[in-house]
C-alpha cells in the first residue's frame, strides 16, 4: 500500500512537471512576444507569480471553497448514524489519524466527494441523492472510494495539478484576448518599428500564438490522464479497504443508472466527485477529455474480480478490460498474497422505488434542517417544521390526536457557580423527542443521540443532555 | 584539512539518517500498538452495547430466550477472559451468537419496525465491521513493520536496537481451531 502511494507520487509528479513546464514556456513566448526578447523572464516570472497566488488560495481555503461550491452542509451522527459508522469504518480500516468530517450536500442527484490536504483535516462529503438510494454495502464502497483519495494524496494533488491548469488557461485566455481586441493596430505598429529583429520577433510571435492555443488543451489532456488513473487507483484501494467489490461496483452501476445533474458541480470541482456530475456515459471518443473513466468500464473491472480483493486481483482485472498493461507497479503488489473477499452483510435486497427514494432525500434534509418526525398510530409519518408552536396536532389521515414531544423551555440550570449558565435538557425515552433552546429553536435528539452536549446552529449555545437512565 | 570536513560531513549525515531510521522504526511500532488498542476498543464498544440490544428484543422475542441468553452468556465469558487465547476464543463465539441472533431477528417484523432497535441493529452491525476493519488495520500496520524490520538497510538498525517482529492477529495461532467455524476476517 505505501509503496503504491510512493509510486503514485513519482508518476504523478513527473506529469506535473511538465505541466509546470507547459507554464513556464507559456510565460516565456507571451514575455518575448509582447516585451521583446528580454520579456521572456518577466513573462516567466508574471506566470509563476499568478500560479502562486492561485495556490496559496487553494492551499489555505480551498477545502472551505469546494464545500462552499458544493452546497455541503456539516452534520452531526444523529441526522445519519449509519454514514457516520460507515465513515468511521472507513476510518479505521485505512488507518487514518482522525475522524474525517461528514457532510451531506442537499441534492437530489447521487455522488460524493472528499477533500483535505493531509488525511488529519480531510472531510468527506455525500449527496442526500445518494443516501437514499445505496444500501450500507454500497455505500461503504462509495466512502472507501474517497477515503482512498485522501489516503492517496489525491486531493492534495489534483487540487495543485488544477490549480496549475487553472493558471494556464488563464494566461493564455487574456493574452488570445488581448490579441483579439488589439490585434490590427499593435500588429501594424509593431511591423513598422521593427528594424533588425523583425523576422525574430514576428516567428516568435506566431509561436506564442499558437501555443497559447496549445497550452490549456495539453494541460488539459495531462490532467485529465493524472485524474483517471487515480480514480483507478481509488477504486482498487477502495476495494482492498472494504474486501468487497460488489458493493462499490452496484454503486457505481445505480449512480450510473440515475438521470439526475448535480447543478452545483462545476469544471473545476468536477474532478473531485466518484462520478463526473457534469457528463454523461459517453462513448469511447470522449475518454481522453474526460476527468473520470467509463463509470462502465470501472464496474467492469470491479466484477472481474473472481478471485480476491488485493490490488493484484484489480490489476489482474484491469489489463483483462482495458488491455493495458499495467496500473499498479509491481513493487505495490508484492504484499498482496492473498486478500479474500468476505461477504455481503446481510441486508433487506429491496430497491427502494422511485417514490419512496424522493421521499428519502426529503426526509434527510428536513432532518438536516430541524424537522421533527412523528409516526401515528396508524402508520403515517409527520413532519413536523422546527417552528411549529402547538403542542399537539390531529393526525391528517386517522384524525388522532397527536402530542407534539413536548417542545418545552430546557431548563435553565441553577447551577451552583453562577457561570455555568448552561442550559440542561432531561430525556425522557429513547426515541424521537425535542426541545427548545433558550434562542426559542427547537432541536431535536435522535434515538441514535449519544453525546452529552448539543449545540444549538442558530444560536450557537449548548444544552447538556442528562439520560433519564441515569438521572 | 578540507579531507578531514568532509569527513566530518559524512559522519554527520550517516548519523542524522540513523536517528531518523530509529526514529520511524519507533513510529511504526507505536503504530502497531495502537492498531492493537483500537481492535479492544471496538470490543469493548460492543460488550456495551449487547445489554441495551437484548432487553429491546426481550419484549418481541418470547420464544428466543434461548438465542438471546447465549448472546448474554458470550458476552460475559468474552468480558471475563483473561488470556489472549481465551480472549480470541470467547470473542468469536459472541460473534457466532450475534449472526445467529441477527438472522432470527428477521422472523419478527414488528422487532424490525421498532425505531430504536433499528438504531442498535445499526451501531452493532457497523461495530461487528469495525472490529473486523481494526483487525484488518492492525495486520496490515504489522506487515509493514515487519517487512521494514526485515529489508535492507533498515533491518540493520532493528537489529541493532532489537526491534522485534509483530504476530500477525490469525485466529489459527490463538488456539480457535475447536470453535464454531467464524472467521473474523470474512466477517
Amino acid at each position: 500500500m505505501w509503496e503504491l502511494i510512493q509510486q503514485n507520487r513519482r508518476k504523478s509528479l513527473v506529469l506535473f512537471f511538465l505541466m509546470g513546464c507547459c507554464l513556464v514556456l507559456l510565460g516565456y513566448l507571451l514575455g518575448a512576444s509582447y516585451l521583446g526578447p528580454n520579456g521572456g523572464m518577466i513573462g516567466i516570472s508574471l506566470a509563476l507569480i499568478i500560479w502562486l497566488i492561485l495556490s496559496l488560495i487553494s492551499f489555505f481555503a480551498g477545502d472551505s471553497i469546494v464545500l462552499g461550491i458544493s452546497g455541503a452542509q456539516e452534520i452531526t451522527p444523529d441526522i445519519h448514524p449509519q454514514l457516520f459508522n460507515v465513515v468511521e469504518e472507513m476510518k479505521i480500516a485505512a488507518s487514518l489519524p482522525a475522524m474525517p468530517k461528514v457532510y451531506i450536500i442537499d441534492s437530489a442527484a447521487p455522488n460524493a466527494f472528499a477533500t483535505g490536504r493531509k488525511p488529519e483535516t480531510c472531510a468527506i462529503a455525500v449527496t442526500a441523492g445518494l443516501l437514499a438510494r445505496l444500501n450500507r454495502d454500497e455505500l461503504q464502497g462509495v466512502v472507501a472510494h474517497e477515503t482512498s483519495h485522501v489516503v492517496n494524496r489525491d486531493v492534495l494533488f489534483m487540487t495543485f495539478a488544477g490549480i496549475m491548469l487553472g493558471s494556464i488557461v488563464l494566461i493564455s485566455e487574456v493574452f488570445l484576448r488581448g490579441l483579439w481586441y488589439s490585434g490590427g493596430s499593435s500588429r501594424r505598429y509593431r511591423s513598422s518599428s521593427d528594424r533588425g529583429g523583425g523576422q525574430g520577433a514576428a516567428i516568435i510571435a506566431i509561436v506564442a500564438i499558437i501555443f497559447a492555443i496549445l497550452a490549456p488543451i495539453l494541460a488539459q489532456l495531462l490532467y485529465f490522464a493524472i485524474s483517471r488513473r487515480r480514480e483507478y487507483l481509488a477504486d482498487a484501494s477502495a476495494v482492498r479497504l472494504t474486501r468487497y467489490p460488489e458493493g462499490l461496483a452496484s454503486a457505481l452501476a445505480k449512480i450510473a443508472d440515475s438521470d439526475e445533474q448535480l447543478p452545483r458541480a462545476n469544471k473545476v470541482t468536477a474532478p473531485l466527485y466518484i462520478v463526473n456530475p457534469l457528463k454523461r456515459e459517453g462513448e469511447k471518443l470522449s475518454d481522453w477529455t474526460s476527468t473520470h473513466p467509463p463509470i462502465s468500464e470501472r464496474i467492469k473491472i470491479l466484477r472481474g474480480m473472481a478471485q480476491g480483493a488485493g490490488y493484484l486481483d484489480y490489476q489482474q482485472s484491469f489489463s483483462h478490460v482495458t488491455g493495458n498493461a499495467t496500473l499498479i507497479p509491481a513493487s505495490g503488489l508484492k504484499d498482496t498474497a492473498a486478500v479474500p473477499v468476505r461477504i455481503a452483510s446481510s441486508k433487506s435486497a429491496v430497491e427502494p422505488s422511485e417514490k419512496s427514494l424522493k421521499r428519502g432525500v426529503g426526509d434527510l434534509v428536513r432532518a438536516m434542517n430541524g424537522f421533527l418526525f412523528l409516526t401515528c398510530a396508524c402508520g403515517l409519518k409527520i413532519k413536523i417544521p422546527p417552528d411549529f408552536k402547538q403542542s399537539s396536532l390531529p393526525c391528517p389521515r386517522c384524525r388522532r390526536e397527536l402530542q407534539v414531544p413536548t417542545a418545552e423551555l430546557a431548563t435553565v440550570a441553577v447551577g451552583i457557580e453562577a457561570a455555568s449558565t448552561e442550559a440542561t435538557y432531561v430525556r425522557k425515552s429513547d426515541g424521537w423527542e425535542s426541545f427548545q433552546c433558550a434562542c426559542g429553536k427547537n432541536l431535536q435528539l435522535s434515538p441514535a443521540f449519544k453525546g452529552s452536549k448539543i449545540v444549538c446552529n442558530s444560536c450557537g449555545k449548548s444544552t447538556t443532555i442528562v439520560s433519564s437512565e441515569t438521572k | 584539512m578540507a579531507v578531514l570536513l568532509v569527513l566530518l560531513g559524512i559522519l554527520v549525515l550517516v548519523v542524522i539518517w540513523l536517528v531518523g531510521m530509529y526514529n520511524s522504526l519507533v513510529g511504526l511500532r507505536n503504530q502497531v500498538k495502537n492498531a492493537w488498542a483500537q481492535i479492544d476498543v471496538q470490543l469493548k464498544r460492543r460488550h456495551d452495547l449487547i445489554p441495551n440490544l437484548v432487553e429491546t428484543a426481550k419484549g418481541y422475542m418470547q420464544h428466543e430466550r434461548g438465542t438471546l441468553e447465549s448472546v448474554t452468556n458470550a458476552r460475559s465469558k468474552a468480558m471475563g477472559a483473561d488470556s489472549v487465547g481465551d480472549k480470541a476464543k470467547a470473542e468469536g463465539e459472541l460473534s457466532g451468537a450475534i449472526s445467529r441472533f441477527m438472522l432470527v431477528v428477521e422472523n419478527y417484523p414488528d422487532l424490525k419496525a421498532n425505531q430504536n432497535f433499528l438504531a442498535l441493529q445499526e451501531e452493532l452491525t457497523s461495530t461487528e465491521n469495525k472490529i473486523a476493519f481494526s483487525r484488518q488495520a492492525y495486520n496490515d500496520q504489522v506487515l509493514f513493520y515487519n517487512n521494514k524490520i526485515q529489508m535492507f538497510p533498515s533491518s540493520i538498525i532493528a537489529g541493532m536496537f532489537n526491534f522485534q517482529q509483530s504476530d500477525f492477529f490469525e485466529l489459527e495461532d490463538k488456539g480457535d481451531r475447536e470453535a464454531p467455524k467464524v472467521d473474523f476476517s470474512q466477517k
